[in-house]
């Protein structure tokens, strides 16, 4: 362990899970989607962009959030859910700057359409907030090696509470790991920029797992041996 | 083998990650009086579900206990009553019935007092003991309605009745949110879950599976559709017989199996079974089966052998029969509809289909690429494993105790090692 891996605070795994929570808002057209919009928790934009990853949702949609999926598969305006699907949600620093492109690109949609279309009455866009309940893991990394072997076998709720949940919470939207990692006075910022690299928008967390897993692995070995 | 009511005997189904995240999620929790109340120890998917849940919770180091209310015939009859109203149903149900509901459960309040006063979390599930808390002003800990039927479009002067009650809960839980009703309270999802070690879903060797072809004349070397359902037009039967018909002309080997529980009682679903009867007369490659609500191994062995599984219904609440299909490596053709939306993920698991057309189409589509019929099955009971497996909601249940604990923060950090 070098002088900057002595000084600086291990890193405690922690994990995570979400339980989801009626709004009471739904919305059967674009017009009702943009209302509330304006008006919705961004609590609750955030977890229709996000908490797909932490529930019942296939690890390959054509679609990455849940508007876009919406608006393909119930309104079956494909050209806004493309619109939709691209919007990339770690471009946005806040979630409002979020809610206001996602009014933005429906409101585009409203001024090209003469009559909007309906989604039958049982396939409403149900607006859904959630709750975390973050706990403790009994796994702590020391030093950014130890943290590589621990890797491959955290949970899905540990990746998403720090690789995910942590830009909410950390400066310049940082991730846990690489907001950790900037400890060392530079010393691992190759490897900060490796993480950074790796889209999570994109990929199931078990895939961000093994990226985040191959990264480290490539990273040490590049280093010296793990062991 | 292990005991079928701990944890360790679904690291092998669920994984071993995922158990050891409910053993640490629940640490916090140990001690805790959590109590159960519905209103029969056996049938239905309520009490089936608790033989299950509450001993995982037990093993996990929480008070768990489940109670049971009785009543007299005219209780239960209100409580179907309640039943079908709340799914849509206009009932008219005499106020003597209503003054024997709210006189059983102030009778079971009073039995069950001193358990109920003192617990931490009390769930009320459905409508029969939910006026209970009526009567128990000073209770102590929280209260949470789980509502298990599909409350979307209620009969409204019955709902009213019962949501007088309901309003007075800490919270109240529904399997989707499509199915709530508005309430004064946070309103939980949780959708339903299977069990992979009850009967339905077990394993069956070889022999039971050659006794199901054998006991209704199936032949074995034929392909195989299926659909599992009460006899009701919900379901659509007659439109499953019609989207056979449709593929039967260019797959004429096929076999069609439709498999429902009894229907004596309702004699709307007594109509719909002779109407598919009359339909199926003439094929001796329809099979209609009805089978005693007990029969679910004869069910599992039945989606066991069908090549593709169907749910054409054009209503539907969660559908757990699709949800069994699919732990058995079956694609599903389901109708756009309810909670199968949320399974059956349209040319991943399955296909959603709104016609018998369309699941003549997708019926034919798949039985002539067995490789994607083969992948999609696979698919389909990956899924259910993330998913749909009881320790999915047992971690929700958890979940949801911290929430009605922690109030309405979005975010609880559990530092301490214990809560209570």
């Amino acid at each position: 362990m070098n002088q900057a891996e002595r000084k600086t605070k291990p890193f405690y795994i922690k994990d995570c899970t979400l339980i989801a929570l009626a709004t009471g808002k739904r919305a059967q057209n674009l017009r009702e989607l943009r209302e509330h919009l304006r008006e919705i928790d961004p609590n609750s934009i955030y977890y229709h962009f996000w908490g797909g990853l932490l529930r019942a949702r296939f690890d390959n949609p054509e679609y990455h959030n849940d508007f876009a999926i919406w608006v393909a598969n119930s309104l079956h305006n494909k050209i806004l859910a493309e619109r939709l699907a691209v919007i990339d949600p770690l471009a946005f620093p806040t979630l409002d700057q979020l809610r206001e492109e996602l009014i933005d690109v429906i409101e585009e949609s409203l001024d090209e359409t003469e009559f909007p279309s309906w989604s039958k009455r049982d396939d409403q866009f149900e607006f859904i907030r959630f709750q975390i309940v973050v706990f403790n893991t009994n796994n702590v990394a020391a030093t950014p090696r130890e943290l590589a072997k621990i890797m491959p076998s955290m949970s899905v709720g540990s990746i998403f509470f720090h690789f995910i949940d942590g830009r909410r919470r950390n400066e310049d939207s940082l991730d846990d790991f690489q907001n950790w990692l900037s400890n060392f006075n530079g010393e691992y910022d190759d490897l900060r920029d490796r993480i950074h690299n790796i889209d999570p928008y994109f990929s199931s967390l078990i895939q961000l797992r093994d990226e985040l897993t191959d990264v480290f692995k490539v990273y040490f070995k590049k280093e010296g041996d793990l062991g | 083998m292990d005991n079928p009511n701990t944890l360790s005997q679904y690291e092998d189904v669920a994984g071993r990650d995922v158990i050891e995240h409910l053993r640490q999620l629940a640490a916090p929790l140990k001690g805790l009086r959590l109590v159960h109340i519905n209103s029969t120890k056996m049938g239905g998917g309520v009490a089936e579900i608790l033989h299950k849940m509450v001993p995982l919770m037990q093993d996990l180091g929480i008070n768990a206990s489940w109670e049971v209310i009785t009543g007299e015939t005219i209780f239960y009859q209100c409580t179907k009553s309640f039943h079908n109203a709340i799914q849509g149903s206009p009932v008219n149900i005499p106020h003597s019935h209503l003054r024997e509901y709210e006189a059983t459960n102030k009778q079971s309040a009073e039995i069950l007092r001193d358990t109920l006063r003192d617990a931490d979390i009390v769930i009320i599930h459905d409508p029969q003991p939910a006026a209970m808390i009526a009567h128990l002003p000073d209770r102590k800990g929280k209260w949470v309605w789980r509502c298990h039927i599909d409350a979307s479009r209620p009969f409204r002067p019955v709902w009213k009745y019962l949501r007088d009650f309901v309003a007075h809960y800490d919270a109240s839980i529904f399997s989707l949110s499509g199915f709530a009703q508005r309430l004064p309270h946070p309103i939980y999802l949780i959708p339903p879950s299977i069990d992979p070690f009850h009967a339905k879903n077990i394993a069956l060797d070889r022999k039971n599976l050659q006794a199901v072809y054998h006991q209704f004349g199936i032949d074995p070397e034929k392909p195989i559709i299926l659909q599992v359902s009460r006899y009701d037009r919900f379901k659509d039967p007659l439109g499953v017989i019609r989207a056979y018909q449709l593929t039967k002309r260019f797959i004429p080997p096929l076999q069609l199996i439709l498999a429902g529980g009894g229907a004596s009682d309702d004699p709307e679903g007594e109509m719909v079974l002779q109407e598919v009867r009359t339909a199926a007369k003439d094929d001796p490659d329809i099979t209609v089966l009805l089978l005693p609500g007990d029969a679910h191994r004869t069910i599992n062995a039945l989606q066991r052998i069908a090549d593709i599984v169907l749910q054409k219904s054009i209503r539907e609440g969660f559908g757990l029969t699709v949800t069994e299909a699919m732990w058995k490596n079956k694609p599903v053709i389901g109708g756009d509809t309810g909670g199968i939306r949320l399974q059956v993920i349209n040319h991943y698991t399955g296909f959603l289909v709104n016609t018998p057309e369309g699941a003549a189409l997708r019926i034919r589509y798949l039985l002539h690429n067995r490789d994607i019929l083969e992948d999609m099955g696979y698919k389909a009971k990956e899924f259910v494993r993330e998913n749909f497996l009881i320790t999915r909601q047992l971690r929700e249940y958890l979940t949801l105790v911290y929430g009605l604990l922690h109030g309405t923060e979005e975010r609880i950090e559990l530092n301490g090692t214990t809560l209570m």
